[in-house]
């Protein structure tokens, strides 16, 4: 591992933060934001995992188990509410539960 | 061992753009798929296998059938058998397939070459990682597991009794 191919680790991992940011912005189906919010989470676990290799360190693998298991534990609940959208909304895009009721 | 690098990473940003640029869901899940492989892949170069196996295992594997299960739920109706067939049709997935099997020469390419990823003194394995994890870690496993606890906790009370106008589908204002 030399300094080149950790940059350009680092500099894949912006590239696709960036792009994810770019779903969540761009696409109203909650499905797509939630997997845009993966993309995220993967880019950011990426990040950490050069890290971790340019200083051959196992820290950046254990921020990554971390990322992972926080991934799960919010995908299981954004797809749970997704759910419940749909069965009051009959639709899975997100401007249908632009207002609150309270 | 830079060019299968460049590949992959390559590989990883068009499969995303195309995950963001896909108009119907499961194409978008199965190019999202060939993006977790190629991280992978780079993971596998970067001398992280243990990541690698991971990202392979809970990513593409456990987070991506809850996503696959939750449309399936979702596309209940008289749509959904048309809608299944034309999944079947190979413009659905001919796409995901060749760039899946581009990330598989290239990985007994590596193979082959016996390349050790990031030379002999690189490679972060599991064991190093598991004494990092249970060692200084050790609290932060426990608040992972809290925080699953709390997404499973979570997840049972959302998705459990729907409440009186709900399961009658009306639309409310």
């Amino acid at each position: 591992m030399n300094a080149a191919s950790g940059q350009f680790g680092l500099l894949l991992a912006a590239v696709l933060f960036c792009l994810g940011m770019v779903g969540v912005l761009v696409r109203r189906n909650v499905i797509f934001i939630l997997l845009s919010i993966e993309i995220m989470l993967n880019a950011a676990g990426l990040a950490f995992v050069t890290a971790g290799a340019l200083w051959r360190q196992p820290d950046g693998q254990v921020m990554f188990i971390f990322i992972l298991a926080m991934a799960a534990a919010e995908v299981s609940l954004g797809l749970a509410i997704v759910v419940r959208l749909f069965y009051r909304f009959k639709t899975v895009d997100v401007d249908a539960a632009a207002r609150m009721r309270g | 061992m830079d060019t299968f690098l460049y590949m992959a990473g390559g590989l990883a940003v068009l499969s995303t753009v195309l995950v963001i640029a896909s108009t119907s869901a499961v194409p978008a899940l199965l190019y999202f798929i060939v993006s977790l492989l190629s991280n992978a892949l780079i993971f596998y170069l970067f001398g992280a296998p243990f990541a690698a196996v991971l990202e392979v295992i809970i990513y593409a594997g456990a987070i991506m059938v809850l996503f696959i299960f939750v449309m399936m739920m979702l596309n209940l109706g008289s749509e959904a058998k048309r809608q299944e067939r034309g999944w079947l049709q190979p413009r659905g997935w001919i796409g995901p397939v060749l760039l899946a099997a581009v990330l598989l020469g290239e990985i007994f390419f590596v193979l082959y070459r016996q390349d050790l990823p990031g030379g002999v003194a690189g490679v972060v394995g599991a064991k190093q990682v598991g004494m990092a994890l249970f060692g200084p870690y050790f609290i932060a496993v426990e608040l992972a597991s809290l925080l699953l606890l709390a997404g499973l906790v979570g997840a049972c009370h959302l998705a459990g009794k729907a409440s009186e106008g709900e399961e009658k589908g009306e639309k409310r204002p």
